[in-house]
């Protein structure tokens, strides 16, 4: 680091570039896609740092994470430093240096974002959790966690929001005890974001740090079902509980001929691909449908890890239907770029009419070709149809990403305020109708990002221990 | 890891495993179902419980060798383990006490009409049982239902080699009209039920069926097991699996348990490579 009359000058250099895997080769596999900062990158790109005394980036982090410090870090060859910083307030770096929007949130918040170029927070946040990772487990940065208080709290979920309320209450010197219904830990960034975008060894690698902090985790128990909130109360001693079971249950179109073979949800489609490695068949058990032409309805970023997993999958055409444009996308640029590059087709201002089929099966996609309006309330403009211009797009199959939403089976855990779409009502800080309950992540908020979700949860940890500290001895409420 | 206490063969191809699963075998009700991954490269398969015991800390579910997975479990054996037992699952099915109800079993459906009869005499019902099979040698839990305080018990065969010679929706008609029947529910076949279905439909018996789509998590996060039940499109796993059978579209319920049948010959054929048994 450039040192003059004691002064640190940061580096004017660009930003650097992430390296990638190739387009023609990556669309048929199923290997990370971003390659990482090579040591020399990230030197490079945290001399960009200005390590401003006021971190407006770390504002812009859900998470507040200590952005300027772990950058710090890096600039001063404290690897290891950089990661306790940054592990203090995220439990799972890895994850979220890869998914996380950094773009709308720490890096648009960055000083230099005003010339354009913010420092690369994500990939530094991913250079230093990944150089923890390549260490020998026992060699691996240390974080400090208060002593054991002897309380118990148990997590319903282990996505996101689940994960880091469990990593938070571990810190706070808590007895954690996970519930996870499927059969591995990690919710949607285990059943829903790719390989090729999030490695399962990198979750499960998180995973196992939570374990080593004496998180415990049970698998196979749907709660809500085998127990309820009432029973982990009171039988089993939890002192409160946090929900954090996600919005899972897909939406469909409700347009005709959509529960024709051939159609699937996004969550469907990802759940067999991801989590249960079909495209591994039959050296796996799970089979996945292996469409030759497949449409996307959708332009989230849940529609383009499908688009792009179709094109893996062997698919020779992939159309992705979206009725505004891609200025509208909710997805990532970095997304849709990449799908681009991969060969996924843009359709904009289609919406989906009808899946057209052929005794039961799928053989295309109706389509109704639109065109953008006047801003509504929202102050997006609104797709509207131009009158008889329908068309057929040919396919064997569809997938619709159009979003999810909360299921019931959150109402059967425990008896807490409902909103009438049947998430739960809680406050910022996670709390409910139920002093003992507290929720947070998508099944408060609705389908939102993973880096949210794990706010809710770590916010909800802070509301879970003051609930526990001053609650009088041997209260049961 | 769960542990298999028991295996039993009951017919050539059926059989009934015993797992211990003490948390799940405390909540089961008749009509909910399990769901299991044999090993860790496995599929999530959903079973439907056939017994269990809460003070014994065991449950029970019968099942038909037809792929890879079902082969696999049908060779494991006492200590043998399973990788995963999730439980319960679905809604119980409706036990109403005062009613005369017939409960039609069709071939390993029989699994799961067996709790749900248990649970109607338990409650105080009038249940006539109809079981059927293609032939005698498949008919499952025989003794079972004989044991259970019936009202009836009919047993009808394709080729009579057990009961009468016929289906089992010409015992139900005649009980339809006679008017000995307040309710009914039926559990097999897709084509099963759906004949079952139009022969009470015939005379407003109302019907519940137990519907087996294809399921993937069986939670209601995927949406694989969606059906069309008046017009409406229901998820399996958590609205079901119980549903009224006169709203039921039926030749979409077969039409999509239809979808994987080339994945599971492919399947079935690189486990017959690398196995010593025959499938």
């Amino acid at each position: 680091m450039p040192y003059i009359d004691g002064k640190r000058r940061p580096s004017r250099e660009p930003r650097q570039v992430m390296g990638m895997q190739d387009p023609k080769v990556r669309h048929r596999n199923f290997d990370e896609v971003a390659l990482g900062f090579t040591e020399e990158q990230a030197r490079a790109e945290a001399d960009r740092c200005l390590q401003c005394k006021n971190p407006t980036c770390e504002q812009g982090c859900p998470v507040n994470v200590r952005i300027r410090d772990f950058i710090g870090g890096i600039l001063d060859d404290d690897f290891c430093g950089g990661v306790a910083a940054l592990r203090e307030r995220n439990a799972l770096p890895a994850v979220c240096g890869r998914v996380c929007t950094q773009e709308t949130q720490c890096e648009a918040a960055c000083v230099l974002s005003k010339k354009g170029t913010p420092v690369a927070i994500g990939g530094l946040e991913r250079f230093l959790a990944d150089w923890d990772r390549s260490r020998e487990p026992g060699m691996r940065c240390k974080t400090v966690a208060a002593p054991r208080n002897g309380k118990r709290v148990a997590v319903i979920g282990s996505g996101p929001s689940g994960l880091a309320c469990a990593g938070e209450l571990s810190l706070l010197g808590y007895g954690v005890t996970v519930y996870e219904s499927l059969h591995t830990a990690g919710g949607v960034l285990a059943y829903g974001i790719p390989e090729f975008r999030l490695p399962k060894s990198i979750l499960q690698d998180e995973v196992e740090a939570l374990r080593t902090a004496r998180v415990e985790f049970k698998f196979d128990q749907v709660v809500g079902r085998i127990t309820n909130a009432q029973e982990l109360l009171d039988e089993q001693g939890f002192s409160a509980i946090f929900l954090g079971t996600g919005a899972g249950l897909p939406i469909f179109l409700g347009i005709p001929g959509e529960n024709q073979n051939g159609v699937f949800s996004a969550n469907e489609y990802l759940t067999r691909v991801n989590l249960m490695r079909a495209y591994d068949f039959p050296k796996t058990d799970t089979p996945v449908w292996r469409g030759n032409r497949v449409v996307v309805i959708g332009g989230g970023n849940v529609a383009m890890d499908s688009a792009r997993t179709a094109l893996r999958l062997g698919a020779a055409e992939v159309y992705l239907v979206y009725r505004r444009t891609e200025e509208e996308m909710p997805a990532r640029i970095e997304e849709r770029n990449h799908a681009k590059e991969e060969g996924v087709i843009f359709k904009e201002l289609y919406a989906p009419l009808e899946v057209v089929g052929d005794q039961g099966w799928c053989t295309g996609l109706r389509v109704q070709r639109m065109r953008l309006g006047q801003p509504d309330a929202s102050g997006r403009r609104s797709p509207m149809p131009i009158e008889g211009e329908e068309s057929v797009i040919e396919c064997d199959t569809v997938i619709s990403a159009v979003g999810t939403r909360a299921h019931h089976l959150a109402g059967k855990i425990s008896d807490v305020k409902m909103t009438d779409r049947g998430y739960v009502e809680a406050d910022d800080d996670g709390r409910t109708s139920n002093p003992r309950i507290f929720a947070g992540g998508d099944i408060v908020t609705g389908a939102a990002t993973v880096i949210l979700a794990m706010g809710a949860g770590k916010k909800a940890a802070h509301a879970i221990d003051e609930y526990v500290k001053n609650r009088p001895t041997g209260a049961k409420v | 890891m769960f542990n298999v206490l028991a295996k039993r063969q009951l017919s050539e191809a059926v059989f009934e495993i015993t797992v211990e699963a003490p948390e799940i075998a405390r909540k089961v009700q008749a009509g909910q179902f399990l769901i299991i991954r044999a090993t860790e490269d496995g599929e999530r398969v959903p079973f439907t419980f056939s017994d269990w015991s809460a003070e014994e800390g065991w449950i029970k579910f019968i099942f038909m060798k037809v792929g890879k997975t079902s082969h696999l479990i049908s060779h494991l054996e006492r200590n043998d383990v399973i990788a995963d037992v999730a439980g319960p699952l679905g809604n119980p099915t409706e036990i109403e006490d005062k009613s005369r109800i017939a409960v039609i079993g069709g071939g390993v459906g029989c699994a799961v009409a067996y709790p749900v009869a248990r649970a109607l005499c338990d409650a105080g019902a009038e249940v006539t049982v109809i079981m059927g099979a293609r032939k005698g040698e498949l008919l499952i839990l025989k003794e079972e239902f004989e044991a259970l305080p019936l009202k009836d018990f009919i047993i009808m065969t394709d080729d009579g080699s057990a009961g009468e010679k016929g289906l089992v929706t010409a015992p139900l008609g005649e009980l339809c009209k006679n008017g000995e029947l307040d309710n009914a529910f039926a559990v097999g076949p897709a084509i099963m039920m759906k004949f079952c279905a139009a022969t009470t439909g015939e005379y407003g018996v109302p019907t519940a069926v137990s519907l087996n789509p294809i399921m993937v998590d069986g939670t209601g996060m995927c949406g694989a097991c969606r059906v069309t039940v008046f017009g409406e499109t229901k998820f399996g796993c958590v609205d079901g699996p119980d549903f009224d059978a006169a709203g039921v579209n039926w030749n979409e319920l077969m039409t999509r348990q239809r979808l994987y049948q080339e994945e599971e010959r492919v399947a079935d054929a690189e486990y017959a490579g690398s196995c010593s048994c025959h499938i």
